[in-house]
């Protein structure tokens, strides 16, 4: 290996958490090593880890980079009881999260009419996880709290960055225009809000 | 209750949140309402464009009595709005009424939408489930947060009080004062001219009171040195260790 590689896996060993590809060039630069570049010296050490059978692998996450065990080892390591795995977020829990994902900065009320359910006691305890975080104050009555994701969700779901996810328009249902109810375009029907108001009639 | 990861099977897991005061109710199978009509309309493979809300309005609420979930809120609320979009369906239309809003769209837009919200969820769950499986060093399951000082807000007086309070706890024990003593330099000098002035030549131990204090010596000091350098007088020891003797200096006096 390099002597960057080298002192880049001596670094992310020492890093519980992923570190910053800042911080990582910054080492880069400071290191004695200048024929190898920050990004050539990953790649060495991520086809090292790869290739020459190790119990660890290098991932990009969350605009860093971090040493991980290989999935088949989970099992064995739980038994040991050497690390557990997380607990799981509920599906409720998970469309909040998506929402917030999607639609950040997002308040509360916005949250509850697309899920149609109270979001209260899901948004204290995403927050409780460092999942989501207050973001700043929406306008409006009451200025609501509005939320977005932290790095930290994106550490969990291991995911580089929010564009990771796929756009709105990949996704498998997309708002297509429905027969005469939505104008072209996909912009929903504003008509028919839901206000309690009969279908308007032609006179 | 930790109501995001608790998830009790086929049975209603409801938790009350303190801080909001609303009732969660979460059902194993269904994330909410709309869930549960998405499922429906799944279950009778019906076109999402063209609901048939009469027997999709029967199902929802046979299911929900069935579950005993008709006191919950939110799926009520649902509930009572496929039934009023049922009633709205009913109405006569007039003949040739082409421009016709459709009752059923803005639910439709709300199922778009929400069956979008669940394809994510399968991406997340996807996602975090790989990442489950691999574990980062020193893996602890209490994450470890340096305390990062958050924004202050604070008014004066609190901010006062609190350096207050430091100030207090920080005082040291009394041990000893150093009062610093001023050297009286100037009134060295008037005392060295004013001496000089009446004898041409004078002694350390002329100037020097009996008893002197280290500050007296050392401004008496500082004074002939000033006045030796101002060529006022002349300072002269004899000898090693001698008395060393002040004089008047004529010469600058002349010049």
């Amino acid at each position: 290996m390099t002597p960057l590689a080298k002192l880049l896996e001596a670094a992310l060993f020492a890093s519980a958490t992923p570190v910053p590809e800042a911080a990582l060039r910054a080492m880069a630069a400071h290191a004695d090593d200048a024929e190898t570049t920050l990004e050539s010296a990953l790649d060495e050490l991520r086809i090292h880890y790869d290739t020459d059978g190790h119990g660890v692998e290098l991932i990009a996450v969350a605009g860093g980079w971090q040493i991980l065990t290989r999935p088949e080892y989970t099992e064995a390591i739980e038994r040991a009881q050497l690390a557990a795995r997380p607990q799981r977020l509920s599906t409720a829990a998970l469309e909040t999260l998506a929402i917030i994902a999607y639609r950040q900065p997002i308040g509360r009320s916005e949250i509850e009419e697309i899920r149609g359910v109270g979001a209260g006691a899901i948004l204290k305890s995403l927050h409780e996880r460092g999942l989501i975080d207050v973001v700043g104050r929406g306008e409006g009555l009451g200025r609501p709290l509005l939320y977005g994701t932290t790095p930290s969700f994106l550490e969990q779901f291991a995911l580089r960055h929010l564009e990771e996810l796929p756009r709105a328009d990949e996704l498998a249902i997309a708002l297509r225009a429905p027969r005469q109810a939505t104008p072209p375009g996909g912009v929903p029907a504003p008509a028919t809000k839901d206000n309690g108001e009969a279908p308007r009639r032609a006179d | 209750m930790d109501d995001v990861s608790t998830m009790l099977p086929g049975s209603l897991a409801v938790a009350e949140s303190a801080a909001s005061e609303v009732f969660v109710v979460e059902l194993a199978e269904y994330s909410g309402p709309l869930d549960l009509l998405l499922t429906l309309i799944r279950d009778e493979q019906i076109d999402i464009y063209d609901i048939p809300i009469a027997r999709i309005a029967e199902q929802f609420l046979a299911r929900i009595s069935s579950l005993k979930l008709d006191e919950a809120a939110d799926y009520l609320e649902m509930a009572a709005r496929l039934v009023r979009i049922k009633a709205q369906t009913l109405l006569p239309r007039r003949e040739g009424e082409d421009l016709w809003d459709d009752p059923r769209a803005e639910l439709v837009r709300r199922l778009l939408e929400y069956q979008q919200v669940r394809e994510v969820v399968d991406v997340l769950e996807r996602r975090s489930e790989d990442r489950r499986r691999r574990f980062a060093r020193a893996y602890s399951q209490q994450v470890v947060q340096i305390p990062v000082a958050g924004k202050l807000s604070l008014s004066l007086p609190e901010l006062l009080s609190a350096v207050d309070r430091v100030l207090r706890l920080a005082r040291k024990p009394h041990i000893h004062d150093i009062v610093p003593r001023a050297l009286d330099v100037d009134g060295a000098i008037g005392i060295v001219r004013a001496l000089l002035a009446i004898r041409a030549r004078a002694q350390w131990k002329d100037i020097l009171p009996k008893k002197a204090e280290p500050w007296e010596v050392l401004s008496l000091l500082l004074a002939l040195l000033e006045l030796a350098k101002r060529g006022e007088l002349r300072l002269v020891q004899p000898h090693a260790f001698a008395a060393f003797e002040i004089t008047r200096d004529s010469s600058s006096e002349a010049a």
